[in-house]
């Protein structure tokens, strides 16, 4: 054993295990990054023959500009929204599923699927359902008597935009949710059925704070998939519209830079977008994680 | 090891192969185009350029399928600063001010011409389709490729159960009004639907009414341009709109061409949009006959109707390659416009031919009778001489100045906003990208 470990003493070799990871992780992470960040000091033309280094300018012309700050409110109801719909749903589902005895895992597996959708097909199929003219479920609505039309009211098409891209994660939140509920020790439970509790009050005073770890966790992943993987949807449904209803932060960044060939603009947003996120990401660890009970 | 990592992460492996691919065409002898012809369209593209390839042995073309517009815009935007660019690349026609500005990249197509020794003569052009691509001494900068022309499609259908005459469309807005309030009494829920609103409602109402879209020649004479879609005429335009999508006589449906269902499906009586959607809607409309006719104008307006202006794309050339690639492509441009490509190209895909001689070749071989409603698109660019204001417009960042447009005459759709206060913030914003344009490219 002794002889084992003396293997580890290499001293190069620890370095050249993690190599391939940093080198990705330079490459592909870093790099990019740091490119952004340099490109946000710029005003270029598209083919970039005329540079100019600016400083902060395009920083300062995205915090005076309306549209920006309007892209960020949409960001912040969008992002709230799709993280407390798709978790509500999926605890619920995962509390359900938990329950079943008969046909569990056939609950389950179909309960996992959506998440092999990829997001530009899950927005096409959202979109295909609410379509104004061809849509199902459109149609319903339109029969109910509310006038639904997601290309002309804004907040039909937040509706429509959340709901997909809730829907896309209720997957990966189910099956965190149900791991966890089946990771609580029964006995806690059977005590507390005894003690007389209702199931309501269990999961309340049980349930709920024994899976803590696994909501905190998950609202990070949340509200990251709601800032970035949300893209696909958007583009595949609303393309931000109607009248930048549903034009996320994000989905500014890749108008601006890609549609718009505003490079300098575009990398100040996603500059702005990484902070933004990473404050966030500090701000859960440093307020709610002290909520959270492992 | 290291391929062990990228099998773990695929979707890294996309991009080394999308770099890979580059350098594979770039080294090769072939003269490079990227375009951005999908489907059938795309099948042609290959079909035109095998047969120049067949036509002579000097030179080979290879056409380079690279998305989208915007996709294959960005991609020669992105290839030409890491000097991988093609030889040709398809541009759309609101991503032209952002071509001409960048005069280190560009090799004007006159220019490539006249070092070929080949005679470009413009007199055998429509000149309503190379205006929008020349300079202010009328040098053709970008070989014209696909252009179209929005017109109005209205179903016969729905016109004989409303007592109208199914032979002829309405000539006015205020006669298109009088028949889509008769339409909706038949059971008709809505009298009409556009495409593109921003280039057919803005910027070819413009050009039709002879109007100024934007100031210095609509962008022609000068970088200082700003948006004049807020005069009187304009906002009475939007104004009526917004009234009627009130009670449907125009009903709202997207962006781009989003809208082409409710036409389909019968909801929408009347549609206005690109001549060469002709097609999908002779592949899509199954239950009733469809025609074609010029857009309305409104009764009494100075001038109207001018002439439309076209929309579509055209074939730049880039800088940066050997003197003899650019000799092939300036033979390939010689043989893209010669009447019998043309007149192909034109009659498969709706497209309007560019020269006068691929019109007359059409109409000799009896496509138009055959296959009525498709002359409206050309009579409607050329009935008139192009005017300064209904040439075309050429604006800086002006994808960004259609999303401002778009998102502005949403508000107005929706109620949100009256159509002066949504024309006059679509100045305004759009004001802000144009002199941002103007800044990055002056120097």
């Amino acid at each position: 054993m002794v002889k084992d470990s003396a293997a580890f003493r290499h001293r190069f070799l620890p370095y050249l295990l993690v190599a391939p990871q940093v080198t990705i992780t330079l490459v592909f992470f870093i790099w990019p990054a740091a490119q952004a960040l340099y490109q946000s000091f710029l005003i270029e033309d598209a083919f970039g023959l005329s540079t100019e280094f600016v400083w902060f300018e395009n920083f300062q012309f995205l915090l005076s500009d309306p549209g920006y700050l309007h892209s960020f409110k949409v960001t912040m109801v969008f992002a709230s929204c799709t993280t407390f719909l798709s978790m509500g749903a999926s605890l619920l589902l995962a509390v359900m599923a938990d329950r079943v005895i008969r046909g569990a895992m056939i609950y389950k597996t179909f309960l996992i699927w959506p998440y092999a959708v990829a997001p530009a097909i899950a927005g096409v199929l959202w979109y295909f359902l609410f379509n104004p003219s061809i849509g199902i479920l459109a149609y319903v609505i339109q029969s109910a008597g509310y006038d639904w039309n997601h290309y002309l009211q804004g907040s039909d098409a937040m509706i429509l935009v959340i709901m997909a891209a809730a829907w896309k994660q209720i997957s990966y939140n189910f099956l965190f949710f149900l791991a966890g509920l089946q990771s609580i020790p029964r006995s806690l439970l059977e005590a507390a059925a005894i003690d007389g509790a209702s199931p309501f009050k269990r999961f309340w005073t049980v349930v709920f704070p024994l899976l803590s770890p696994t909501t905190f966790f998950l609202l990070v992943v949340n509200v990251v998939y709601a800032f970035f993987d949300t893209f696909g949807i958007i583009h595949a449904t609303t393309s931000g519209g109607p009248a930048g209803a549903t034009e996320i932060l994000v989905y500014k960044v890749f108008n601006d830079g890609f549609i718009g060939l505003d490079l300098g603009g575009s990398a100040a947003q996603s500059v702005l977008l990484m902070f933004m996120v990473g404050i966030f990401t500090i701000l859960q660890f440093r307020y709610v994680e002290k909520k959270v009970e492992y | 090891m290291f391929s062990e990592v990228l099998k773990m992460r695929k979707g890294f492996l996309n991009p080394i192969l999308f770099l890979l691919g580059l350098t594979i065409n770039c080294f090769g002898a072939d003269i490079v185009w990227w375009h951005a012809m999908g489907g059938t369209l795309g099948e042609k593209v290959n079909e035109i350029a095998s047969r120049f390839n067949k036509s002579q042995s000097e030179h080979s073309i290879k056409p380079i399928y690279k998305g989208n517009y915007t996709e294959t815009m960005t991609g020669a935007v992105a290839a030409f600063r890491a000097k991988k660019h093609p030889h040709m690349v398809q541009v759309f026609e609101v991503g032209t001010a952002t071509m001409m500005a960048a005069k280190g990249a560009i090799y004007p197509a006159y220019q490539v011409m006249k070092d070929a020794g080949i005679p470009l003569n413009p007199s055998a052009y429509l000149q309503a389709v190379t205006a929008y691509y020349t300079d202010a001494k009328g040098n053709l900068l970008s070989m014209p490729f696909n252009s179209s022309t929005p017109v109005l499609y209205y179903n016969k259908e729905a016109f004989r159960l409303a007592g109208l005459d199914p032979d002829r469309g309405p000539r006015t807005w205020n006669e298109f009004e009088d028949y889509a309030k008769k339409i909706q009494k038949v059971g008709y829920p809505c009298g009409f639907t556009t495409g593109w609103q921003s280039w057919t409602q803005l910027e070819n109402y413009s050009a039709w009414h002879d109007l100024a879209f934007a100031s210095l020649g609509n962008g022609f004479n000068g970088l200082n341009s700003s948006l004049l879609i807020n005069s009187p005429e304009h906002i009475k335009h939007v104004e009526t709109l917004a009234r009627w999508q009130k009670s449907r006589i125009f009903d709202y449906g997207g962006r781009r061409s989003d809208a082409a269902p409710k036409f389909y499906n019968g909801e929408c009586a009347m549609y206005i949009n690109s001549s060469a959607s002709y097609s999908p809607i002779r592949e899509n409309v199954r239950t009733f006959q469809f025609g074609v006719s010029m857009l309305p104008y409104w009764e009494g307006a100075k001038g109207a109707p001018q002439n439309s202006i076209i929309g579509g794309a055209s074939l730049w050339v880039l800088r940066g390659h050997k003197p003899e690639d650019y000799k092939a492509v300036a033979s390939f441009f010689s043989f893209l416009t010669s009447a019998e490509v043309q007149a192909d190209w034109h009659q498969f895909t709706g497209y309007l031919p560019i020269t006068h001689t691929a019109y007359e070749l059409s109409r000799e071989q009896g496509f138009y009778k055959k296959n009525p409603g498709t002359e409206t698109a050309i009579l409607q660019l050329t009935h008139k001489k192009p005017t300064v204001r209904s040439k075309g417009i050429r604006l800086g960042n002006f994808v960004q100045v259609r999303d401002v447009i778009n998102e502005e005459l949403e508000a107005v759709w929706g109620g949100q906003k009256s159509a002066s206060k949504g024309l006059n913030s679509a100045v305004k914003r759009s004001e802000i990208l144009l002199r941002k344009f103007e800044r990055a490219n002056s120097r």
